[in-house]
């Protein structure tokens, strides 16, 4: 039962940090200009894809990680530049429905360019599980988690650190308060969608060996990768890490020791006690709305 | 005078250009399959196989001088929109015959429909209530997921293996098939030992599995279709499982032997002839039926799938049977000849229809198939 239940954990732990890697692509956008940003999703199946494209066109994978990953960016840059770009003064709810629509492009493309069919990528440090005890996983698992750390502790840098993360923040906190400073809030809206972009595109190759992807991949990575970031506080990085973690570990454990049948119900239901009892996540900023 | 005499010149032109029109009218064949949504991969290549053997007939001149109109419509795989785009079919393009149905849910959503209007329907899906009870217009020709549990469990029987431990998808193809598995097991003297489940765009499945490896079974049958079979390939080969798993015809293509990698390694499922037609003797009756559409389609499209080789059938049951009637206007006759489809040898096996079986393919139709060395092998 021991065994049992430490791989349950191993398995919680490994899921769920897909789930929080593609969740951190969220807080960029959302920190910059309090908009979810729908087509982030997209952005992940895109990175995949184009790393799979890439290889089997002859590239080393290394190097088809990262013209993917650059390839995405500027697919990030275009979206910003000339659909986000020309509603700039639109609500935020406009804004989200801009997105919707952008991720649902973006999907067709995909499917145009790719076919319908599921692609792999192969592993990047083979297949050969890793045995802790009587629990297994696989080295491209390790590879999510460490990549994961990794960036959450360079999102987390760059906001509290660096100035043009200071001012990305300032933008999603008073967009003219912050043009007055003389923050050009049009390069930070850019920069917000190129860099999250590239989170996903690297968040799509990382997990395409595990997951293998397919022009639909986007929908539900991007479904549980929001649910991460809502649960763990949307803006947060490290909320979103949390977050991920959380969802997946629950799902494992639904399913290992309740039944698989009612996984999804039971971590849809405790983000649903999450949003009810903490409406802004689990490590959200308290907000008090100014009357 | 002169106007009214006229008018009768035009009026006696006009309908012998309308009876001109008449006597070559085409036969309309409609269509209504998945090409988008999570089953595109089995209406994509059936779309394909329909156009091409429509254009085909239509290059060679028809059905007895009679042009096919071929009309198709995109469900998505969402079966209300199954439903309004049938009645289109038969109020608004006045279809003769229907091919068509991708998906299970598909097909018994539009069966009040043609029973109603009295049109005959050949479906594509598998699903095995979609012909029992038998339905007076609805015939079927894909394989049932019945026939690849029972095969499965003949396979087992040869191996002595009664303990079973079944893991499912949550899709409709899934859940019937595990229905069947549950059904047929006694029959077979298999106990189930273990039953999981997973949803289909999950990305592990090693906790169901690990449960599984706790359970005191013999073999593993998994049923589903896209990339969740795989998943589960991989997450046994990780768990260091080595029980024999079986897959079930739903991931009967090339992909899944791509995707599941070393994994898939000995992997058995039941699959149709297809996917191993040069592997059958030269006496088998279905080598150049399976050979010659492969070529075509290949030569179009790239490579061939189970799901292209049900269009492939139902589109020629469905000619054949017009070409016996004579003519495609006397629906009822239609319907009679299509049951009365015999010794046809199409992708998915032989064919033989009666009033009680509307499908007509037996056991033989799958052949038991092993990966090995990336390829599928036949092994009985």
């Amino acid at each position: 039962m021991f065994d049992q239940l430490f791989q349950f954990l191993v398995t919680g732990i490994t899921v769920g940090s897909i789930y929080a890697l593609v969740g951190l692509g969220f807080a960029l956008i959302y920190n910059a200009s309090d908009v979810v940003n729908f087509a982030q999703g997209e952005f992940v199946m895109l990175g995949a894809m184009t790393a799979i494209a890439l290889l089997a066109a002859g590239l080393p994978l290394p190097l088809a990680a990262i013209a993917a990953t650059l390839i995405t960016i500027l697919v990030g840059l275009l979206l910003e530049r000339f659909a986000i770009e020309p509603a700039l003064g639109a609500s935020v709810v406009t804004t989200i429905i801009i997105t919707i629509g952008a991720a649902i492009f973006l999907r067709g493309v995909a499917m145009l360019l790719w076919g319908k069919d599921f692609h792999s990528l192969p592993a990047f440090s083979g297949d050969v599980p890793i045995r802790i005890g009587e629990a297994t996983l696989l080295p491209q698992s390790l590879w999510v988690l460490g990549v994961t750390v990794a960036l959450v502790a360079l999102v987390r840098f760059f906001f509290s650190r660096t100035l043009v993360g200071k001012a990305l923040l300032a933008c999603s906190f008073n967009r003219t308060a912050a043009q007055l400073v003389g923050i050009n809030v049009r390069m930070m809206l850019r920069l917000a969608y190129g860099l999250s972009a590239g989170l996903g595109a690297l968040a799509g190759i990382l997990v395409a060996p595990i997951t293998f992807s397919s022009y639909e991949a986007g929908v539900m990575l991007g479904l549980k990768g929001f649910s991460a970031a809502i649960v763990g506080g949307i803006g947060n990085p490290m909320g979103a890490v949390a977050g991920g973690l959380l969802l997946g570990v629950l799902e494992s454990l639904g399913a290992g020791l309740i039944s698989s049948g009612y996984k999804d119900a039971i971590a849809f239901l405790f983000v649903l006690m999450v949003l009810f009892f903490e409406p802004t996540g689990l490590f959200g900023h308290k907000i008090a709305e100014r009357v | 005078m002169r106007t009214v005499f006229w008018k009768g010149i035009i009026a006696a032109a006009l309908l012998v250009v309308g009876s001109l029109a008449n006597s070559a009218e085409p036969i309309k064949i409609g269509s209504f399959l998945t090409v988008t949504g999570p089953a595109s991969f089995l209406g994509d290549p059936e779309l394909k196989t329909l156009q091409m053997y429509v254009e085909d007939m239509n290059a060679k001149g028809g059905i007895k001088g009679h042009k096919l109109e071929f009309i198709h419509y995109d469900t998505g795989g969402k079966a209300q929109d199954a439903v309004s785009f049938v009645k289109r079919l038969i109020q608004n393009d006045k279809v003769d015959i229907i091919v068509g149905g991708t998906t299970s849910g598909d097909t018994l959503a539009v069966i009040p429909e043609v029973e109603k209007a009295g049109i005959p329907l050949i479906s594509l899906a598998g699903g095995i209530e979609i012909i029992e009870p038998v339905k007076k217009w609805v015939f079927k020709v894909a394989h049932t997921d019945r026939m690849a549990a029972a095969k499965i469990f003949e396979d087992l029987r040869k191996r002595n293996l009664t303990k079973v431990a079944l893991i499912t998808g949550d899709g409709g193809f899934d859940k019937s098939g595990r229905e069947q598995v549950l059904k047929l097991a006694p029959q077979y003297g298999i106990t189930i030992v273990a039953d999981e489940s997973y949803g289909n765009k999950d990305t592990d499945m090693t906790t169901q599995l690990t449960k599984i490896r706790g359970a005191d079974a013999q073999a593993i049958i998994n049923f589903g279709f896209g990339q969740a079979p795989a998943i589960v390939t991989k997450n046994i080969k990780q768990l260091g499982i080595t029980l024999p798993l079986y897959q079930s015809h739903g991931v009967a293509s090339k992909i899944f032997i791509e995707l599941a990698g070393d994994a898939g390694e000995g992997v058995r499922l039941p699959a149709a002839a297809l996917v191993v037609a040069e592997q059958l003797p030269d006496t088998d009756p279905q080598k150049p039926v399976l050979l010659a559409y492969k070529k075509q389609y290949e030569a179009k499209y790239g490579p061939v799938s189970t799901f292209g080789g049900h269009a492939y059938d139902g589109f020629h049951i469905a000619v054949a049977a017009i070409q016996r009637a004579g003519s495609a206007t006397d629906k009822a006759k239609v319907r009679d000849e299509i049951e009365k489809t015999t010794g046809f040898i199409g992708t998915a096996g032989v064919f033989n229809m009666s009033p009680e079986d509307h499908m007509g393919l037996n056991l033989d139709a799958f052949k038991m198939v092993e990966i090995r060395n990336g390829a599928w092998k036949i092994i009985e």
